[in-house]
Order: structure tokens, then sequence, then C-alpha cells
């Protein structure tokens, strides 16, 4: 469905997409998955005709998008990082705006219907798009690329900024469109592609680190196995015991006290199960193994776990990956923070409302 | 190309711009024709239609400062380069939008000539039968349609610089001053060739700076009309300077998509 045969983008002397070659096959979700500044909403933006490579080809359905550009874009709908709405238009104008733009001949009323019900924005039809919230309106971005039923749908970025209900709806929402189209996503959150896609396509500096199935990429997520545990008992007697257990590969204590129990991190070597072990060992000194948290994959160690296997090397996690783990708690932290915070806020401003009142009932 | 001029012409009047140029224009072009004809006491439009090619230097930019640059700030423009138009299509759309928006003020100012026809006529009838002058009184038809025109044609030059300069910025304000500059160095170039010294000798004398400076003036060319002489090379003129800065607008957009 989209061919793209080594892709190349320069900006000056910047090389932003180096020699990227993959294919999309009909009904395919593909994730499009790498950090900041990979390359991914470039590739996106060529894929679309908004930018032009500087050599490569790309197809879409045998229609290259440099000589035939416009038959191509007929058969994309596209929904950049930054959503492109005319904030002065209603959603309903600008539902037609695009239902005409994109020269679509499906019955108007019913297919705008149909899409609107969707996306679930018809509460917010008649609304003016300035006045909707970030995530009514990176929905009606969607419904804009939904527009003409095309065939291949490209999403950049499409769940930043939501709420995590937002964000689930609209991964059920891609989920549900990858039936009857062809859908690339791109994304820096390795949740967002196990969670939605078929295959994972990763992309670092320019380049294409990985292209595999997701099961795949999963699986080899899952051979490394990492926990946090939450073990009662003396720190440095509990990490040499950690240290010196088989299986375990690395343990490290992190910085976390919950009365006498400790945390540490542990990491277990390829393809072993060190859980039950781990809690016979723990209950014959009578140490309490209190809690016990499969930790998931960064994107980094995703990268890290991928190209190691590229290069057939057993899994030899780098200090760096490490680092990430560590912070991961104590991001948490800065989120629950963070919320605690605004809640704080919000019942600041209503007291300081309340007061308000009183003070003019008063007068 | 229709549904980007239908979404440009809707913006006008969802914006206040549109009714700002409107209200803007149709107030003053009803001022101007006041002075120059009715309170003159006279039928002669030509200075009317001077003034307000005056007026034009100011209130073209107004339609033309947001045709790209606003796109381009809430990079809505992504969503009309990657549907299934044109470049062309996308510029022409705009373009003609802003046209129709000047070309709908003209039209409708002329409601400011209906005095004159209405004194000319009463002016007549009040002359006798025997004494049917040669002279013809009031406004003559031949030259008010020939300046109209004209200033049509002349807008659509304008507003094409306008369109260009628009492309060309990502600030609605630099876009519509930047514009403002260019418009008015394009329409008072010639006023070099009228200066004069002490003598009365003009101050310019080569002869090919002289026909330099009027061949760029886009005033110049508007005098024929104004006579009520349809001037072909001048149609052509206005029409080419049209097509090139529209062209090179569609140039702007191809060459971004290469940066």
């Amino acid at each position: 469905m989209i061919k793209i045969e080594h892709l190349v983008k320069n900006y000056g002397s910047n090389c932003a997409v180096d020699d990227i070659s993959f294919e999309v096959g009909e009904g395919e979700i593909v994730g499009f998955l790498g950090p900041n500044g990979a390359g991914k909403s470039t590739t996106m933006n060529i894929l679309t005709g908004y930018l032009s490579s500087t050599s490569g080809k790309v197809t879409i359905a045998g229609i290259d998008i440099l000589t035939d550009p416009i038959g191509a874009k007929k058969l994309i709908g596209y929904l950049p990082e930054q959503p492109p709405l005319y904030l002065d238009m209603t959603v309903e104008e600008y539902l037609h705006f695009n239902y005409e733009l994109k020269g679509c001949r499906l019955e108007r009323a019913r297919h705008l219907g149909e899409i609107c019900e969707t996306v679930k924005i018809k509460d917010v039809y008649r609304k003016v798009i300035r006045t909707l919230s970030k995530g009514y309106r990176q929905r009606v971005g969607i419904a804009q690329a939904l527009i003409g039923n095309p065939r291949v749908i490209i999403f950049d970025e499409p769940t930043v900024g939501l709420d995590p209900k937002q964000i689930i709806e609209i991964r059920n929402l891609i989920r549900g469109l990858g039936k009857a189209h062809t859908v690339i996503l791109s994304t820096h959150i390795l949740q967002e592609v196990q969670a939605v896609c078929d295959r994972i396509v990763i992309i670092n500096k320019g380049k294409i680190v990985a292209n595999e199935k997701t099961e795949n990429i999963s699986s080899a997520v899952e051979r490394s196995r990492r926990f946090n545990a939450k073990i009662c008992g003396p720190q440095k007697e509990v990490l040499s015991m950690l240290r010196g257990m088989q299986g375990i590969s690395y343990a490290e204590a992190l910085a976390e006290r919950d009365g006498d129990a400790y945390t540490y991190m542990v990491e277990s070597e390829y393809g072993v199960d060190i859980r039950k072990k781990l809690f016979f060992d723990l209950a014959a000194r009578g140490w309490a193994l209190i809690g016990l948290e499969a930790l998931g994959m960064s994107l980094e160690d995703i990268f890290i776990t991928v190209v190691d296997q590229s290069e057939e090397r057993p899994s030899k996690t780098s200090a760096a990956a490490r680092t990430v783990r560590r912070n991961r708690g104590q991001e948490k932290n800065a989120l629950e923070r963070e919320v605690g915070a605004s809640l704080l806020e919000d019942a600041k401003k209503q007291r300081a409302e309340a007061a308000l009142h009183q003070t003019e009932d008063d007068e | 190309m229709f549904a980007i001029y239908r979404k440009e012409m809707r913006s006008y009047f969802i914006n206040p711009i549109g009714y700002i140029y409107l209200g803007v224009f149709l107030v003053f072009s009803a001022l101007l024709c006041c002075y120059t004809t009715l309170i003159a006491a006279t039928y002669d439009t030509s200075a009317y239609f001077t003034y307000l090619i005056f007026t034009f230097v100011i209130l073209i930019p107004i339609l033309t400062m947001r045709l790209f640059a606003e796109e381009r700030k809430l990079r809505t423009e992504q969503l009309l380069l990657t549907a299934p138009v044109t470049i062309t299509g996308m510029v022409l759309g705009k373009y003609l939008a802003a046209l129709t928006m000047y070309v709908g003020g003209i039209l409708i100012s002329c409601i400011n000539f209906i005095p004159l026809y209405i004194i000319g006529a009463a002016e007549r009838t009040g002359e006798t039968t025997d004494s049917v002058a040669l002279t013809h009184i009031g406004p003559v038809t031949g030259e008010i349609l020939g300046s109209v025109f004209a200033l049509i044609l002349l807008g659509a030059a304008l507003i094409a610089v306008g369109t260009l300069i628009s492309a060309l910025t990502e600030n609605q304000l630099s876009a519509a001053v930047i514009t403002i500059g260019v418009i008015a160095a394009m329409v008072l170039l010639n006023v070099f060739n009228l200066l004069t010294d002490s003598d009365g000798q003009p101050l310019i004398s080569s002869y090919v700076v002289r026909f330099v400076l009027d061949w760029v003036s886009v005033i110049s060319r508007f005098s024929a009309f104004s006579q009520g002489i349809f001037d072909f090379a001048a149609l052509i003129y206005y029409v080419s300077l049209a097509f090139i800065f529209l062209f090179l607008t569609v140039r702007v957009y191809e060459k971004r998509r290469w940066g």
C-alpha cells in the first residue's frame, strides 16, 4: 500500500532522514516510533506530500507522490502534529470546508454525520473551534483526516497532550480504523504502539533501527525482565544476597523507603523467571517481600534491546538505560506532585471565590 | 480551488476584516466623491479616481495581509498543501477571494455617482431646448466606466503584490507594512518625473530614467482609461504584472517544500 524506498531528506547540511526504506501493507496499523527529533514528522510530511524528499521514492498504492501528487494525496488523510484547525470556524464549517477541499463525492450529510459519530464530536458540532478543549480539537483534527474515507490515514503523535481517558478513547478509535484503512501513526510512547499497532518501525537519528511485528518486539521486551522489589530487611545484606542470587544479573538499592522496607531494582538474566525463586529465598531468610512490580520498558530500553539483538549480543543494559529506569519512580511522584498542586490550587481558588462572594453579600 | 475561494470569502466575513475594509473604503470613497465633485462643483471624476488609488495603498494590504501569513502561523497551510489541490489552485483561490472583495467594494462605491447623474439630469432639463449646448452636461459615463475598469486592473496587480508578500512573511502586521511600502513605491515612483527645479526644468533630465520610472509606475498607465479610451497595452501590463507576482507566490511555496 505504501512503499518507501531509500528516502533521504537533508535540511542544509543537517540530515533529518537518512536512507529509509520500508513497506506498509493494506489494512495494517504501523507504529512509527522514535525519540523527539528522530525524523518521524519529516518522514510523515514527505509521505503526505507536504515536503519533498532530497532523494528516494514514495509510492502510495502504486502512485508516486512526486509525479502525481494530487492522485496520491487523494488517498491520504493526514493529521499533522499540530491539528490544522481554523480557529474562527465552527466545527460544522470546518468539516464542510474539508469536504469541499478534498473534492469528496460521498453523500455529504451522511458521511459527515458518520464521522462525527465515530470521533464523538456531535455535541460540539455547532461550536466555534476556538472555544474547544485540546481533546476536542484533536478529535476534530482526526475527523478532518477521515473525510473522504481515505485508504491511508496518517497520524502524527495523535495523543500528545491528551488526558489518559482521551488517550484510551483515541487509541480505540485508531484500532477501529485499522479494520478498513491502512494506518501509520507516530509516537514516542512505546505503550501506545504496543496497544494499537500490528507492526513497529523504530527510527532513530534518521535511520530505521528496527522494523518488526509488535509481538516480536514485545517478546524481546519480555525477555529482559526487570522488577522493583520492596523487601523488608537490612539493606546491605539484602542487596548482597540479591547480587549473589543465581539468575539475577544486576541489583541495586533505590532511594525509596517504606518503614523497614527498601526498594531494590532487580534485573534477571535472559529467559529466567526469578520471581518464585526470589520469593522463597527471601522467605527462607525471614525477609518479607511486600511488593514486586514488573517494570515496563522505556523507548531507550527498547532501542538497546533491539539494537543489541540485531547485533546478537546478550542484553547488557547500559548505564544510561538504568538511569532512566531509576528515575521512573520519581517521575511518577513528580506527576502526583503536579496533580496535587493543581488540586490545592483549585481549592485555594474556590476558597478565594467563596470569600469574595461572602464579602459581596456582606456589603 | 473553489473550496479555498469560498473559505477565504467566508473568513473575510467571519472576521471583522471584511467589514473593516468595506466600511472604511465606502465611507472614504463617499467623502472623496463629495469633495472632488459635489463641493468642487464639477462633473469631472478624474481627481476622485486619483485620490482613490492612494487610499488603496493603505486598503489593499488589509485584504492581502492574512492570506498566507495567518495560515503559516497557525500551521493550517499543512492542511491545504496535503489536500488534493495544486499550489496554483490554492494561490488562485486566495487571490480571487481578495480580488472579489476589492471589485465588490468598487462596484458598491459606484452609488457615489448617482448624485452626479441626478444633478446632471436636473441641470439638463433646466436648459431651454433651443440652446442645446454643444458641451455635454453631467458626468461622462465613458470616463467613469474606463476609470472603474482601470482601477480594477490596477487593484488586480497590486493584490498580487500583496499576495506574494503575505506568502513571504509569517506575521500579518509585517506583511501589511511591507505591502504598503512596496505598493506606495509602485504607485508613487513617477511622481519624481513631475518634480521640477526653480527654472521649471524637470529635476530628472535623463530620458532613460524618466522612461523607466514611468514604466515601473503602475499609475502612469491609468490615464488613457480615465479618458474613456480602452488602452490594450495597459491591460496587458496590469494583467502580466498580476501574473508575475502570482507566479512568484506559487514558486515561493514550491521552494518551501524543497527547503
